[in-house]
Protein backbone atom coordinates (compact mmCIF):
# COMPACT_ATOMS: atom_id res chain seq x y z
CA UNK A 1 0.00 0.00 0.00
CA UNK A 2 2.83 2.25 0.79
CA UNK A 3 5.97 2.58 -1.07
CA UNK A 4 8.29 1.98 1.92
CA UNK A 5 6.43 -1.38 2.67
CA UNK A 6 8.37 -2.76 -0.22
CA UNK A 7 10.76 -4.80 2.06
CA UNK A 8 8.78 -5.52 4.96
CA UNK A 9 11.79 -7.28 6.80
CA UNK A 10 13.74 -4.25 7.33
CA UNK A 11 10.93 -2.26 8.93
CA UNK A 12 10.78 -1.02 12.39
CA UNK A 13 8.33 0.59 15.13
CA UNK A 14 5.37 2.35 13.49
CA UNK A 15 6.09 2.20 9.90
CA UNK A 16 6.08 -1.56 10.49
CA UNK A 17 2.57 -1.51 11.43
CA UNK A 18 1.20 0.80 9.31
CA UNK A 19 2.40 -1.72 6.40
CA UNK A 20 1.08 -4.67 8.28
CA UNK A 21 -2.24 -2.96 9.02
CA UNK A 22 -2.67 -2.80 5.31
CA UNK A 23 -0.77 -6.14 3.86
CA UNK A 24 -3.67 -7.41 1.43
CA UNK A 25 -4.65 -10.35 4.10
CA UNK A 26 -5.84 -7.23 6.59
CA UNK A 27 -7.69 -5.61 3.52
CA UNK A 28 -9.40 -9.51 3.55
CA UNK A 29 -9.81 -9.06 7.12
CA UNK A 30 -11.05 -6.06 6.72
CA UNK A 31 -13.62 -7.00 3.76
CA UNK A 32 -15.15 -9.48 5.92
CA UNK A 33 -16.59 -7.53 8.52
CA UNK A 34 -18.39 -6.05 5.64
CA UNK A 35 -19.21 -9.23 4.51
CA UNK A 36 -20.67 -10.27 8.42
CA UNK A 37 -22.98 -7.03 8.04
CA UNK A 38 -24.02 -7.14 5.06
CA UNK A 39 -24.80 -11.14 5.66
CA UNK A 40 -27.29 -9.48 8.49
CA UNK A 41 -28.85 -6.73 6.52
CA UNK A 42 -29.85 -9.75 3.70
CA UNK A 43 -30.75 -12.41 6.30
CA UNK A 44 -33.43 -9.80 8.60
CA UNK A 45 -35.73 -9.27 5.64
CA UNK A 46 -35.93 -13.06 4.56
CA UNK A 47 -36.60 -14.39 8.33
CA UNK A 48 -39.12 -11.96 8.55
CA UNK A 49 -40.45 -12.99 5.32
CA UNK A 50 -40.32 -16.65 6.75
CA UNK A 51 -41.56 -15.68 10.14
CA UNK A 52 -44.50 -13.46 8.98
CA UNK A 53 -45.59 -16.45 6.29
CA UNK A 54 -44.62 -18.75 9.45
CA UNK A 55 -47.41 -16.93 12.10
CA UNK A 56 -50.04 -16.24 9.37
CA UNK A 57 -49.83 -19.86 8.12
CA UNK A 58 -49.91 -20.81 12.24
CA UNK A 59 -53.33 -19.05 12.37
CA UNK A 60 -55.10 -20.12 9.17
CA UNK A 61 -58.34 -21.56 8.87
CA UNK A 62 -56.99 -24.51 6.71
CA UNK A 63 -55.92 -27.17 8.69
CA UNK A 64 -52.64 -28.52 6.47
CA UNK A 65 -51.22 -24.86 6.64
CA UNK A 66 -51.74 -24.79 9.96
CA UNK A 67 -49.87 -27.88 10.54
CA UNK A 68 -47.31 -26.83 8.43
CA UNK A 69 -47.14 -23.49 9.92
CA UNK A 70 -46.89 -25.18 13.55
CA UNK A 71 -44.55 -27.78 12.48
CA UNK A 72 -42.15 -25.31 11.08
CA UNK A 73 -41.59 -23.58 14.12
CA UNK A 74 -41.77 -26.59 16.55
CA UNK A 75 -39.19 -28.22 14.59
CA UNK A 76 -36.39 -25.05 13.95
CA UNK A 77 -37.08 -24.14 17.64
CA UNK A 78 -36.64 -27.85 19.10
CA UNK A 79 -33.59 -28.38 17.01
CA UNK A 80 -30.14 -27.22 17.98
CA UNK A 81 -28.78 -24.02 15.44
CA UNK A 82 -25.87 -25.49 15.24
CA UNK A 83 -27.05 -28.41 13.84
CA UNK A 84 -29.62 -26.91 11.29
CA UNK A 85 -26.26 -24.83 10.03
CA UNK A 86 -24.62 -28.06 9.48
CA UNK A 87 -27.60 -29.82 7.83
CA UNK A 88 -29.23 -27.54 5.78
CA UNK A 89 -26.66 -26.31 3.52
CA UNK A 90 -25.44 -29.68 2.80
CA UNK A 91 -29.04 -30.92 2.22
CA UNK A 92 -29.83 -27.98 0.00
CA UNK A 93 -26.50 -27.75 -1.61
CA UNK A 94 -26.76 -31.34 -2.54
CA UNK A 95 -30.36 -31.62 -3.37
CA UNK A 96 -29.68 -28.56 -6.21
CA UNK A 97 -26.91 -30.61 -7.17
CA UNK A 98 -29.01 -33.83 -7.60
CA UNK A 99 -31.85 -31.98 -9.51
CA UNK A 100 -29.60 -29.86 -11.83
CA UNK A 101 -28.15 -33.20 -12.21
CA UNK A 102 -31.29 -35.63 -13.07
CA UNK A 103 -32.17 -32.29 -16.02
CA UNK A 104 -29.01 -32.18 -17.12
CA UNK A 105 -27.31 -35.41 -17.86
CA UNK A 106 -30.22 -37.58 -17.98
CA UNK A 107 -28.15 -40.03 -20.14
CA UNK A 108 -25.45 -40.68 -16.71
CA UNK A 109 -25.87 -44.51 -16.25
CA UNK A 110 -23.53 -44.20 -12.94
CA UNK A 111 -25.36 -43.70 -9.49
CA UNK A 112 -24.85 -40.32 -7.36
CA UNK A 113 -23.57 -41.74 -4.70
CA UNK A 114 -20.66 -44.51 -5.11
CA UNK A 115 -19.05 -45.20 -2.04
CA UNK A 116 -18.48 -42.14 0.15
CA UNK A 117 -18.50 -40.11 -3.29
CA UNK A 118 -21.25 -37.72 -3.71
CA UNK A 119 -20.47 -37.38 -7.74
CA UNK A 120 -22.88 -35.49 -10.04
CA UNK A 121 -21.91 -34.64 -13.77
CA UNK A 122 -19.87 -31.48 -14.11
CA UNK A 123 -22.68 -29.85 -15.82
CA UNK A 124 -24.39 -30.29 -13.00
CA UNK A 125 -21.99 -28.61 -10.00
CA UNK A 126 -22.95 -26.05 -8.59
CA UNK A 127 -21.41 -23.58 -8.91
CA UNK A 128 -19.72 -25.49 -12.00
CA UNK A 129 -16.03 -26.31 -11.15
CA UNK A 130 -14.88 -23.60 -13.71
CA UNK A 131 -17.00 -20.49 -12.12
CA UNK A 132 -14.21 -17.93 -10.24
CA UNK A 133 -13.65 -18.25 -6.55
CA UNK A 134 -15.91 -15.50 -5.28
CA UNK A 135 -18.81 -17.40 -7.71
CA UNK A 136 -18.09 -20.32 -5.30
CA UNK A 137 -17.72 -17.82 -1.97
CA UNK A 138 -21.10 -16.01 -2.98
CA UNK A 139 -22.72 -19.68 -3.36
CA UNK A 140 -21.37 -20.14 0.39
CA UNK A 141 -22.85 -17.18 1.45
CA UNK A 142 -26.33 -17.69 0.16
CA UNK A 143 -26.59 -20.84 1.48
CA UNK A 144 -26.07 -19.26 5.12
CA UNK A 145 -28.18 -16.55 4.75
CA UNK A 146 -31.09 -19.36 3.73
CA UNK A 147 -30.01 -21.36 6.91
CA UNK A 148 -30.18 -18.52 9.10
CA UNK A 149 -33.69 -17.20 7.93
CA UNK A 150 -34.74 -20.88 8.24
CA UNK A 151 -33.72 -21.24 11.94
CA UNK A 152 -34.41 -17.35 12.72
CA UNK A 153 -37.82 -16.83 10.56
CA UNK A 154 -39.39 -20.14 13.06
CA UNK A 155 -38.70 -17.80 16.01
CA UNK A 156 -39.91 -14.61 14.17
CA UNK A 157 -42.83 -16.72 13.04
CA UNK A 158 -42.92 -17.52 17.15
CA UNK A 159 -43.00 -13.88 17.99
CA UNK A 160 -45.36 -12.53 15.45
CA UNK A 161 -47.83 -15.04 16.43
CA UNK A 162 -47.60 -13.79 19.74
CA UNK A 163 -47.95 -10.61 19.14
CA UNK A 164 -50.71 -11.31 16.87
CA UNK A 165 -52.45 -12.49 20.01
CA UNK A 166 -51.97 -9.68 22.13
CA UNK A 167 -53.74 -7.50 19.65
CA UNK A 168 -56.75 -6.47 21.88
CA UNK A 169 -59.74 -9.22 20.80
CA UNK A 170 -62.34 -5.86 20.58
CA UNK A 171 -60.51 -4.40 17.97
CA UNK A 172 -60.83 -7.14 15.71
CA UNK A 173 -64.49 -7.81 17.01
CA UNK A 174 -64.99 -4.09 16.07
CA UNK A 175 -64.22 -5.03 12.98
CA UNK A 176 -66.42 -7.65 12.35
CA UNK A 177 -69.08 -5.87 13.81
CA UNK A 178 -69.04 -3.31 10.68
CA UNK A 179 -68.64 -5.83 8.48
CA UNK A 180 -64.90 -6.57 7.46
CA UNK A 181 -64.02 -9.67 5.92
CA UNK A 182 -61.70 -12.20 8.13
CA UNK A 183 -59.07 -10.89 5.84
CA UNK A 184 -59.31 -6.99 5.88
CA UNK A 185 -59.39 -7.39 9.26
CA UNK A 186 -56.10 -9.52 9.34
CA UNK A 187 -54.72 -7.10 6.96
CA UNK A 188 -56.07 -3.29 8.08
CA UNK A 189 -56.45 -3.90 11.95
CA UNK A 190 -54.04 -6.80 13.31
CA UNK A 191 -51.03 -6.36 11.45
CA UNK A 192 -50.68 -2.56 11.33
CA UNK A 193 -50.98 -3.07 15.74
CA UNK A 194 -49.16 -5.91 16.15
CA UNK A 195 -45.74 -4.77 15.61
CA UNK A 196 -45.32 -2.86 18.62
CA UNK A 197 -46.18 -5.76 20.56
CA UNK A 198 -43.63 -7.53 18.55
CA UNK A 199 -40.78 -5.15 18.77
CA UNK A 200 -39.05 -6.49 21.84
CA UNK A 201 -39.29 -9.71 20.33
CA UNK A 202 -37.98 -9.04 17.48
CA UNK A 203 -35.15 -6.82 19.02
CA UNK A 204 -34.29 -9.84 21.20
CA UNK A 205 -33.56 -12.15 17.96
CA UNK A 206 -31.54 -9.36 16.32
CA UNK A 207 -29.46 -9.76 18.86
CA UNK A 208 -28.79 -12.95 18.85
CA UNK A 209 -28.45 -12.94 15.20
CA UNK A 210 -25.43 -10.57 15.83
CA UNK A 211 -23.84 -13.01 18.28
CA UNK A 212 -24.88 -16.16 16.13
CA UNK A 213 -22.84 -14.42 12.76
CA UNK A 214 -19.65 -16.21 13.98
CA UNK A 215 -21.45 -19.75 13.35
CA UNK A 216 -20.83 -18.69 9.53
CA UNK A 217 -17.58 -19.64 10.53
CA UNK A 218 -18.85 -23.39 10.68
CA UNK A 219 -20.34 -23.05 7.36
CA UNK A 220 -16.42 -22.65 5.97
CA UNK A 221 -17.28 -19.10 5.03
CA UNK A 222 -13.95 -17.21 5.53
CA UNK A 223 -15.83 -14.82 8.15
CA UNK A 224 -14.08 -12.21 10.87
CA UNK A 225 -13.53 -14.77 13.29
CA UNK A 226 -11.92 -17.34 10.62
CA UNK A 227 -9.53 -14.33 9.88
CA UNK A 228 -9.12 -13.35 13.36
CA UNK A 229 -7.95 -16.80 14.35
CA UNK A 230 -5.59 -16.45 11.13
CA UNK A 231 -3.60 -13.72 11.56
CA UNK A 232 -3.55 -13.17 15.26
CA UNK A 233 -1.58 -16.98 15.56
CA UNK A 234 2.30 -17.06 15.97
CA UNK A 235 3.86 -15.83 12.44
CA UNK A 236 7.13 -17.44 11.47
CA UNK A 237 9.71 -15.87 9.21
CA UNK A 238 8.24 -17.74 6.27
CA UNK A 239 5.85 -15.13 6.31
CA UNK A 240 6.50 -11.14 5.36
CA UNK A 241 5.70 -9.94 8.77
CA UNK A 242 6.62 -12.66 11.69
CA UNK A 243 5.12 -11.50 15.03
CA UNK A 244 4.19 -13.75 18.18
CA UNK A 245 0.59 -15.10 19.56
CA UNK A 246 -1.51 -12.50 18.77
CA UNK A 247 -4.81 -13.98 19.12
CA UNK A 248 -5.82 -12.37 22.32
CA UNK A 249 -5.78 -9.02 20.68
CA UNK A 250 -7.25 -9.96 17.18
CA UNK A 251 -10.60 -11.46 19.39
CA UNK A 252 -10.55 -8.06 21.48
CA UNK A 253 -11.16 -6.34 18.23
CA UNK A 254 -13.86 -8.95 17.59
CA UNK A 255 -15.43 -7.67 21.08
CA UNK A 256 -15.16 -4.49 20.58
CA UNK A 257 -16.99 -4.82 17.02
CA UNK A 258 -19.71 -6.70 18.51
CA UNK A 259 -20.90 -4.56 21.94
CA UNK A 260 -20.76 -1.80 19.97
CA UNK A 261 -22.49 -3.40 16.82
CA UNK A 262 -25.16 -4.39 19.61
CA UNK A 263 -24.99 -1.01 21.16
CA UNK A 264 -25.46 0.87 18.12
CA UNK A 265 -28.49 -1.69 17.69
CA UNK A 266 -30.16 -1.18 20.63
CA UNK A 267 -30.39 2.80 20.26
CA UNK A 268 -31.91 2.35 17.41
CA UNK A 269 -34.65 0.03 18.64
CA UNK A 270 -35.37 1.90 21.73
CA UNK A 271 -36.33 5.00 18.88
CA UNK A 272 -38.07 2.50 16.56
CA UNK A 273 -40.22 1.60 19.62
CA UNK A 274 -41.52 5.48 20.84
CA UNK A 275 -42.74 5.72 17.40
CA UNK A 276 -44.16 2.72 16.80
CA UNK A 277 -45.68 2.92 20.57
CA UNK A 278 -47.08 6.78 19.56
CA UNK A 279 -50.84 6.37 19.56
CA UNK A 280 -51.01 2.71 20.44
CA UNK A 281 -53.48 1.03 22.90
CA UNK A 282 -50.47 -0.20 25.12
CA UNK A 283 -49.29 1.23 27.95
CA UNK A 284 -46.03 2.68 26.60
CA UNK A 285 -48.42 4.72 24.04
CA UNK A 286 -51.13 5.44 27.01
CA UNK A 287 -48.18 7.53 28.81
CA UNK A 288 -47.03 8.96 26.20
CA UNK A 289 -50.28 10.79 25.53
CA UNK A 290 -50.44 11.76 28.90
CA UNK A 291 -47.17 13.07 28.52
CA UNK A 292 -48.10 15.36 25.22
CA UNK B 1 -25.50 -5.55 -10.74
CA UNK B 2 -24.94 -5.11 -14.81
CA UNK B 3 -21.29 -6.44 -14.24
CA UNK B 4 -22.32 -9.28 -12.09
CA UNK B 5 -24.42 -10.41 -15.40
CA UNK B 6 -22.19 -9.87 -17.83
CA UNK B 7 -19.23 -11.88 -15.70
CA UNK B 8 -21.46 -14.28 -15.11
CA UNK B 9 -22.49 -14.55 -18.87
CA UNK B 10 -18.96 -14.34 -19.29
CA UNK B 11 -18.26 -17.26 -16.78
CA UNK B 12 -20.80 -19.74 -18.34
CA UNK B 13 -19.60 -18.85 -21.92
CA UNK B 14 -15.80 -19.77 -20.73
CA UNK B 15 -16.90 -22.32 -19.04
CA UNK B 16 -18.77 -23.59 -21.94
CA UNK B 17 -15.66 -23.17 -24.06
CA UNK B 18 -13.66 -24.74 -21.76
CA UNK B 19 -15.46 -28.50 -21.71
CA UNK B 20 -15.64 -27.76 -25.44
CA UNK B 21 -12.02 -27.63 -25.60
CA UNK B 22 -11.36 -30.97 -23.10
CA UNK B 23 -9.60 -28.47 -20.86
CA UNK B 24 -10.41 -29.04 -17.32
CA UNK B 25 -10.91 -27.30 -14.42
CA UNK B 26 -9.40 -29.04 -11.14
CA UNK B 27 -10.50 -27.23 -7.89
CA UNK B 28 -7.36 -27.69 -5.32
CA UNK B 29 -8.03 -27.80 -1.47
CA UNK B 30 -5.70 -26.82 1.19
CA UNK B 31 -5.78 -25.78 4.55
CA UNK B 32 -3.60 -22.68 4.41
CA UNK B 33 -2.20 -23.03 7.83
CA UNK B 34 0.55 -25.36 7.66
CA UNK B 35 4.15 -23.27 7.16
CA UNK B 36 5.72 -23.97 4.81
CA UNK B 37 3.55 -26.75 3.44
CA UNK B 38 0.69 -24.52 2.64
CA UNK B 39 -0.20 -21.13 4.35
CA UNK B 40 -1.32 -17.76 3.70
CA UNK B 41 0.99 -15.03 2.48
CA UNK B 42 0.25 -11.42 3.18
CA UNK B 43 -1.66 -10.89 0.09
CA UNK B 44 -4.40 -13.40 1.24
CA UNK B 45 -2.67 -15.85 -1.93
CA UNK B 46 -2.52 -19.24 -0.77
CA UNK B 47 1.46 -20.09 -0.78
CA UNK B 48 4.34 -21.99 0.14
CA UNK B 49 5.92 -25.58 -1.42
CA UNK B 50 2.22 -27.26 -1.97
CA UNK B 51 1.25 -24.04 -4.07
CA UNK B 52 4.42 -24.17 -6.10
CA UNK B 53 4.28 -28.06 -6.20
CA UNK B 54 0.30 -27.68 -7.43
CA UNK B 55 1.30 -25.23 -9.95
CA UNK B 56 3.60 -27.25 -12.00
CA UNK B 57 1.20 -30.42 -11.61
CA UNK B 58 -1.40 -28.51 -13.49
CA UNK B 59 0.61 -27.14 -16.01
CA UNK B 60 2.55 -30.47 -16.71
CA UNK B 61 -1.04 -32.13 -16.98
CA UNK B 62 -2.77 -29.46 -18.67
CA UNK B 63 -5.25 -28.91 -16.17
CA UNK B 64 -6.54 -25.05 -14.93
CA UNK B 65 -6.50 -25.17 -11.02
CA UNK B 66 -8.02 -22.81 -8.74
CA UNK B 67 -6.99 -23.04 -5.24
CA UNK B 68 -9.62 -23.25 -2.49
CA UNK B 69 -9.37 -22.89 1.44
CA UNK B 70 -11.01 -25.44 3.90
CA UNK B 71 -10.19 -26.15 7.65
CA UNK B 72 -8.44 -29.23 8.46
CA UNK B 73 -11.58 -31.42 9.95
CA UNK B 74 -13.65 -30.90 7.44
CA UNK B 75 -11.25 -31.20 4.81
CA UNK B 76 -11.92 -34.72 3.66
CA UNK B 77 -15.75 -34.69 3.97
CA UNK B 78 -16.07 -31.61 1.57
CA UNK B 79 -13.78 -33.81 -1.06
CA UNK B 80 -16.29 -36.67 -1.21
CA UNK B 81 -19.17 -34.25 -1.42
CA UNK B 82 -17.78 -32.43 -4.14
CA UNK B 83 -16.78 -29.07 -3.23
CA UNK B 84 -12.96 -29.24 -4.60
CA UNK B 85 -11.68 -32.01 -6.69
CA UNK B 86 -8.01 -32.53 -4.88
CA UNK B 87 -6.74 -32.50 -1.10
CA UNK B 88 -3.03 -30.82 -1.25
CA UNK B 89 -2.86 -30.03 2.31
CA UNK B 90 0.16 -31.59 4.12
CA UNK B 91 -1.71 -34.64 3.81
CA UNK B 92 0.27 -38.08 4.91
CA UNK B 93 -0.63 -41.37 3.16
CA UNK B 94 -2.40 -43.37 5.72
CA UNK B 95 -4.44 -46.93 5.38
CA UNK B 96 -7.47 -45.29 7.36
CA UNK B 97 -7.59 -42.30 5.01
CA UNK B 98 -7.21 -44.48 2.14
CA UNK B 99 -10.02 -46.33 2.63
CA UNK B 100 -12.27 -43.15 2.50
CA UNK B 101 -10.06 -41.27 -0.36
CA UNK B 102 -8.12 -42.11 -2.81
CA UNK B 103 -4.17 -41.15 -2.90
CA UNK B 104 -1.29 -40.18 -5.88
CA UNK B 105 2.17 -41.44 -4.65
CA UNK B 106 3.90 -39.23 -2.59
CA UNK B 107 5.62 -35.56 -3.43
CA UNK B 108 7.10 -35.46 -0.13
CA UNK B 109 9.03 -38.77 1.63
CA UNK B 110 7.96 -40.05 4.71
CA UNK B 111 9.12 -37.64 7.29
CA UNK B 112 9.51 -37.83 11.10
CA UNK B 113 7.11 -36.27 13.53
CA UNK B 114 8.55 -34.65 16.48
CA UNK B 115 7.99 -33.65 20.26
CA UNK B 116 8.72 -30.08 21.29
CA UNK B 117 8.45 -28.50 24.87
CA UNK B 118 9.59 -26.02 26.98
CA UNK B 119 11.65 -27.93 28.93
CA UNK B 120 13.90 -30.84 28.28
CA UNK B 121 12.53 -33.14 30.57
CA UNK B 122 8.94 -33.21 30.01
CA UNK B 123 7.26 -37.02 30.76
CA UNK B 124 6.00 -37.33 27.10
CA UNK B 125 4.56 -41.04 27.77
CA UNK B 126 2.11 -39.83 30.64
CA UNK B 127 1.74 -35.76 30.45
CA UNK B 128 -0.42 -33.68 28.37
CA UNK B 129 0.38 -33.80 24.54
CA UNK B 130 -0.90 -31.30 22.01
CA UNK B 131 -1.75 -32.67 18.34
CA UNK B 132 -3.75 -31.34 15.90
CA UNK B 133 -7.04 -33.14 15.08
CA UNK B 134 -7.23 -36.27 13.32
CA UNK B 135 -3.47 -35.88 11.94
CA UNK B 136 -1.37 -39.22 12.00
CA UNK B 137 0.33 -37.34 15.08
CA UNK B 138 -3.26 -37.21 17.27
CA UNK B 139 -3.46 -41.21 16.22
CA UNK B 140 0.18 -41.95 17.45
CA UNK B 141 -0.24 -39.18 20.68
CA UNK B 142 -3.67 -41.64 21.31
CA UNK B 143 -1.61 -44.54 21.66
CA UNK B 144 1.60 -43.80 23.61
CA UNK B 145 -0.65 -43.52 26.73
CA UNK B 146 0.12 -39.87 26.88
CA UNK B 147 -2.83 -37.49 27.18
CA UNK B 148 -4.29 -36.64 24.27
CA UNK B 149 -5.67 -32.56 23.43
CA UNK B 150 -6.46 -31.85 20.63
CA UNK B 151 -6.65 -28.87 18.56
CA UNK B 152 -8.34 -27.45 15.06
CA UNK B 153 -5.22 -25.58 14.06
CA UNK B 154 -1.60 -26.73 14.00
CA UNK B 155 -0.21 -22.98 14.97
CA UNK B 156 -2.98 -23.58 18.35
CA UNK B 157 -0.90 -26.51 19.43
CA UNK B 158 1.89 -25.12 19.60
CA UNK B 159 0.40 -21.77 21.54
CA UNK B 160 -1.01 -24.41 23.78
CA UNK B 161 2.61 -25.73 24.71
CA UNK B 162 3.41 -21.90 25.39
CA UNK B 163 0.77 -20.59 27.50
CA UNK B 164 1.29 -24.10 29.41
CA UNK B 165 -1.91 -26.00 28.22
CA UNK B 166 -0.03 -28.76 27.45
CA UNK B 167 3.59 -30.17 28.24
CA UNK B 168 4.38 -30.84 24.67
CA UNK B 169 3.17 -30.80 20.70
CA UNK B 170 3.43 -33.62 18.52
CA UNK B 171 3.96 -32.83 14.71
CA UNK B 172 5.83 -33.13 11.79
CA UNK B 173 9.04 -31.99 12.48
CA UNK B 174 9.66 -29.87 8.83
CA UNK B 175 6.03 -27.80 10.44
CA UNK B 176 7.98 -27.50 14.35
CA UNK B 177 11.74 -26.60 12.78
CA UNK B 178 10.81 -22.45 12.15
CA UNK B 179 8.49 -22.74 15.65
CA UNK B 180 11.68 -23.62 17.26
CA UNK B 181 14.93 -21.91 15.44
CA UNK B 182 13.00 -18.54 15.96
CA UNK B 183 12.01 -18.99 19.86
CA UNK B 184 15.35 -18.07 21.04
CA UNK B 185 15.62 -21.30 22.61
CA UNK B 186 12.07 -21.25 24.74
CA UNK B 187 10.80 -24.08 22.44
CA UNK B 188 12.87 -27.06 21.97
CA UNK B 189 13.03 -30.51 20.69
CA UNK B 190 12.75 -33.44 23.28
CA UNK B 191 12.58 -37.45 22.75
CA UNK B 192 13.54 -39.29 19.59
CA UNK B 193 12.12 -38.59 16.24
CA UNK B 194 8.88 -40.97 15.27
CA UNK B 195 8.53 -42.33 11.44
CA UNK B 196 4.83 -41.81 10.44
CA UNK B 197 3.05 -41.98 7.61
CA UNK B 198 3.57 -43.21 4.15
CA UNK B 199 5.06 -39.50 2.73
CA UNK B 200 2.50 -36.45 1.70
CA UNK B 201 0.02 -37.52 -1.26
CA UNK B 202 -2.57 -35.74 -3.37
CA UNK B 203 -5.86 -36.76 -1.87
CA UNK B 204 -8.48 -37.92 -4.32
CA UNK B 205 -12.18 -38.90 -4.47
CA UNK B 206 -12.13 -42.67 -4.80
CA UNK B 207 -14.48 -42.34 -8.49
CA UNK B 208 -12.02 -39.77 -9.75
CA UNK B 209 -9.21 -42.58 -11.63
CA UNK B 210 -8.59 -40.06 -14.24
CA UNK B 211 -7.40 -37.44 -12.74
CA UNK B 212 -5.66 -39.90 -10.26
CA UNK B 213 -3.76 -41.01 -13.57
CA UNK B 214 -3.41 -37.87 -14.95
CA UNK B 215 -1.27 -36.17 -11.72
CA UNK B 216 0.23 -39.47 -10.78
CA UNK B 217 1.94 -39.11 -14.09
CA UNK B 218 2.61 -35.67 -13.73
CA UNK B 219 4.73 -36.44 -10.14
CA UNK B 220 6.61 -39.24 -11.88
CA UNK B 221 7.44 -36.04 -14.21
CA UNK B 222 8.56 -34.17 -11.55
CA UNK B 223 10.55 -36.32 -9.61
CA UNK B 224 12.30 -38.18 -12.94
CA UNK B 225 13.81 -34.38 -13.78
CA UNK B 226 14.53 -33.03 -10.15
CA UNK B 227 12.38 -30.54 -10.40
CA UNK B 228 10.45 -31.93 -7.02
CA UNK B 229 14.07 -31.93 -5.30
CA UNK B 230 14.72 -28.13 -6.33
CA UNK B 231 11.57 -27.17 -4.61
CA UNK B 232 12.06 -29.23 -1.64
CA UNK B 233 15.49 -28.14 -0.69
CA UNK B 234 13.94 -24.66 -1.22
CA UNK B 235 11.25 -25.04 1.27
CA UNK B 236 12.87 -27.20 3.85
CA UNK B 237 16.31 -26.32 3.80
CA UNK B 238 19.17 -28.76 1.82
CA UNK B 239 19.62 -31.20 4.32
CA UNK B 240 15.95 -32.77 3.57
CA UNK B 241 14.99 -36.16 2.36
CA UNK B 242 14.66 -35.62 -1.19
CA UNK B 243 13.88 -38.36 -4.14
Amino acid sequence: MFEFCSDPKSLEGLRWFACYFTTGKHLLFYQSFLVVIALMLVTVPCALAMGFAGALAARSHVAPLRWIGKGYSALARGVPDIAFFLFVPLALDQGLEWLRHKTKCPDWDLPVRQGNDFVVCAQAKLPLSSAPQWQHELYGVSLAVIAFAFVFGAFAAFVLSGAMNAVPKAQLETGEAYGMTRRQITWRILIPQMWVYALPGLSNLWMILIKATPLLFILGVEDIVYWAREMGGTKTQAYDYPHGDWRLWYFLGLLVFYLSLTKVSEVFLARLSRRLSHGQATMAGEEMRRAA
Amino acid sequence: MKSIILSTVFAVAAGAALAASHSQTVRLGTEGAYPPFNFIDDNGQVSGFEREVGDELCARAELTCEWVTNDWDSIIPNLVSGNYDVIIAGMSITDERDQVIDFTQNYFPPASSAYVAMAPDVDLEGGVVAAQTATIQAGHVAETGATLVEFATPEETIAAVRNGEADAVFADKDYLKPFVEESNGELMFVGEDVQLGGGVGLGLRESDTELKEKLDAAITSMKEDGSLNELLKKWFGEDTATY
